[in-house]
């Protein structure tokens, strides 16, 4: 399993993308997987860097292992800031009309869509948000 | 990201040209809000060069949309498969008009 670790900062989402882009093109996964896992780590990462630090910048680590013989990407984040439970949020409910609409809520929704599997624990004072996107 | 904006009479054109996501979504909202004075009757979103689409994209979106609803129409077009896989998921293609 590849490893980044880096400031828990939404200015360094390129670098994170860039890391899993990379390894899922290293393994010539199928070009659609690669934009619906983007999209989950923009997410999950950006949740982090808000809720987890809200006041400081601490310090987050990403797993990524692509297995094509199991057909699975799974990617991992690792924090140590305040236990968050992303999932525990309701859905947002997306046959609202525009005008009842709320601006957001659609970001875990769109983790939970773009992803086959997605759980969450805290352990010895960490965040561990797993994610499994089958190929 | 790059915008590309065209104004003919009370239409204004927007296209959008690379990635909307947390980090350039700003720069669509504040180009709307810019860009989108009174008189504009029409906004239309032009997708054909956009490759990526997250949720602090659709956040700016539906903000326009809003805001079309009260003073005219917006069309969104030439959306890629990608993008229209996420109006999908997410309802947009039922609040977005999308040619």
């Amino acid at each position: 399993m590849k490893e980044l670790k880096l400031r828990a900062e939404a200015k360094e989402l390129e670098k994170v993308q860039a890391f899993v882009r990379g390894e899922m093109e290293a393994a010539n996964c199928p070009l659609k997987a690669v934009s619906q896992v983007e999209i989950a780590v923009e997410e999950i990462y950006v949740n982090i860097a808000h809720y987890a630090y809200p006041s400081s910048d601490g310090e987050v680590t990403i797993r990524c292992a692509v297995s094509r013989e199991e057909g699975k990407v799974l990617i991992q984040f690792l924090d140590k800031g305040i236990p968050f439970d992303p999932l525990a949020k309701e859905d947002a409910d997306t046959s609202l009309p525009a005008r009842e609409r709320p601006i957001g809520g659609l970001g875990i929704l769109m983790v939970k869509k773009m992803m086959d599997e997605v759980t969450y624990r805290c352990e010895d004072g960490k965040n561990i948000l797993s994610m499994v996107k089958n190929l | 990201m790059t915008i590309t904006k065209n104004v003919e009479k009370e239409v204004l054109t927007l296209a959008l040209e690379g990635r909307l996501d947390t980090n350039t979504a700003p720069e669509l909202e504040n180009k709307i809000a810019e860009e989108l004075t009174a008189d504009i009757q029409t906004l239309i979103l032009d997708l054909k060069e956009l490759e990526y689409i997250s949720s602090a994209g659709l956040r700016v979106l539906l903000s326009a949309q809003k805001k079309m609803n009260k003073q005219g129409s917006m069309v969104v077009k030439n959306a890629n498969e990608m993008i229209m896989d996420v109006f999908q998921v997410t309802g947009f293609v039922d609040i977005l008009t999308i040619e």
